[in-house]
């Protein structure tokens, strides 16, 4: 138990952290799944999402935010959103050019409307968060010794 | 047009401060705060989008900036430039003041802009994408391929930075007596 | 016109600190000011007086709107500044685990 309390910081973060940090990813994701009604889309939702595994990190430790998404696993979800999204334009080529919006528009303001664009934010989401939150992996585990010159 | 002046100048001060003070967290912390009056300005711009991205994102480099700044042995930079150099730095960002103001009264007067391209946007949007996000349609449908680009820009500032980390060929601590020597050289340069 | 101007003097500190700053960190600074300053300019030039957000709602017909397209353009401004600052840090850790040192007066092993 005291092995626990020696890493990240104090009870009263840690307790919070656990309250909110799935929240944070929920909001997140409903600011990706309504890109095309309100202000925000897959860029703003993606950093969300990331910022909540970054918010782990720092109140846990290291290894309590490997279990959730290794360094392994975040490389895998950036490379599938940038593939996700090379395929959606490409698919577009069926119809005539490069990123043709080929799916049925729906009608307006619902959930279920404007043709590619909600993937698109989708595809966006997966790779700006986990890339932003491979970033944060590679700063923290960078040794920071100063290696003298001899 | 008030608050919009208002939070420029706290801009500006904030930007002062974060130059100046000697103090390196302190710096940091006042460029937070230069990024918070800036999501304010693009929210009284009404321009709700950008004012969500800028908000996140600047929560997010202030982290990063954090990372690189605490527990360095230094937290105090030493300045001892020459004044002719300052100087000599002053007045070459007058000259280009004076310039750019000159090249300010050629644009359009605040507040009235020319929509030549965003009026048939603004139209059409709706009818031809389905968004009801005017925004959103014109980054994934008009012009898909910019952020098919900065798609590409994000992946590699990754691999760069992963590329940055990575510790560089380590070589193997050799039983062999004649190169154990070699192999604790190239060990002690890589630690 | 004055939200021009002082646009430019927020631009013109972040030049300031570029040029004359001896750590390296407040040199990174200095390109995030520049970064704020630039895309600041973007978004004032999309305004339009009284206008409305660029975004649709079922009940209304008023169309006057400010200019989307600047927005799109800085959407992506501010991505970018974020991957390029990531990466000026990277380096920046790198150069201190080697030189032991952020003052710039004192990396001087390249040679001309």
């Amino acid at each position: 138990m005291s092995k626990e309390r020696d890493k990240g910081m104090s009870l009263i973060v840690k307790t919070i952290t656990r309250l909110t940090v799935g929240l944070i990813f929920l909001y997140g994701a409903y600011i990706v799944a309504h890109g095309h009604l309100s202000p925000g889309g897959g860029f703003a939702g993606g950093v969300i999402i990331s910022l909540s595994f970054v918010h782990l990190m720092l109140a846990y430790g290291k290894e309590e935010a490997f279990k959730k998404l290794s360094q392994a696993g975040a490389s895998l979800f950036e490379n599938l959103g940038a593939i996700i999204f090379l395929t959606i334009a490409l698919i577009g080529f069926i119809g005539g050019y490069f990123f043709l919006n080929l799916i049925s528009k729906g009608t307006p303001f619902r959930l279920y409307s404007s043709g590619i664009i909600p993937l698109c934010n989708i595809a966006i989401c997966l790779k700006v968060g986990a890339g932003l939150f491979a970033i944060f992996i590679a700063l923290v585990l960078l040794k920071f010794d100063v290696e003298k010159k001899k | 047009m008030v608050e919009l002046n208002v939070l420029i100048i706290f801009m500006i001060i904030g930007a002062l401060i974060a130059i100046e003070v000697k103090h390196l967290l302190s710096s940091v912390i006042a460029v937070g705060a230069v990024g918070l009056g800036l999501s304010l300005a693009f929210l009284d711009l009404k321009a709700p989008d950008v004012a969500i991205v800028q908000l996140v994102v600047e929560i997010l480099s202030v982290i990063y900036l954090i990372r690189a700044t605490l527990k360095r042995d230094l937290p105090y930079t030493t300045e001892k430039g020459l004044f002719l150099q300052s100087l000599v730095g002053l007045i070459f960002i007058a000259i280009f003041l004076i310039f750019a103001v000159q090249c300010l009264y050629e644009l359009p007067a605040f507040g009235h802009p020319i929509m030549r391209v965003a009026k048939t946007y603004l139209e059409d949007g709706l009818a031809k994408t389905g968004a009801a996000n005017i925004v959103a349609a014109i980054i994934l449908d008009f012009r898909g391929y910019d952020t098919l680009g900065e798609a590409t820009i994000l992946f590699t500032a990754v691999v760069g930075v992963l590329a940055i980390v990575r510790e560089i060929g380590r070589k193997k601590e050799m039983t062999h007596p004649n190169s154990s020597q070699e192999g604790k050289e190239k060990g002690e340069v890589n630690e | 016109m004055i939200p021009y101007l002082l646009c430019l003097i927020l631009f013109c500190e972040g030049l300031y600190c570029v040029l004359r700053k001896r750590n390296l960190i407040k040199i990174i600074i200095g390109v995030m000011i520049m970064d704020y300053a630039v895309n600041l300019f973007f978004v004032l030039i999309a305004y339009k007086m009284n206008g409305r957000a660029p975004i649709l709602s079922p009940d209304t017909t008023i169309m006057n709107m400010v200019d989307p397209l600047p927005h799109a353009l800085v959407l992506t401004s501010i991505v970018i500044g974020l991957a390029t600052t990531a990466l000026f840090i990277a380096i920046a850790i790198r150069i201190y685990q080697k030189y032991g040192t952020y003052d710039i007066t004192k990396i001087k092993e390249l040679k001309g």
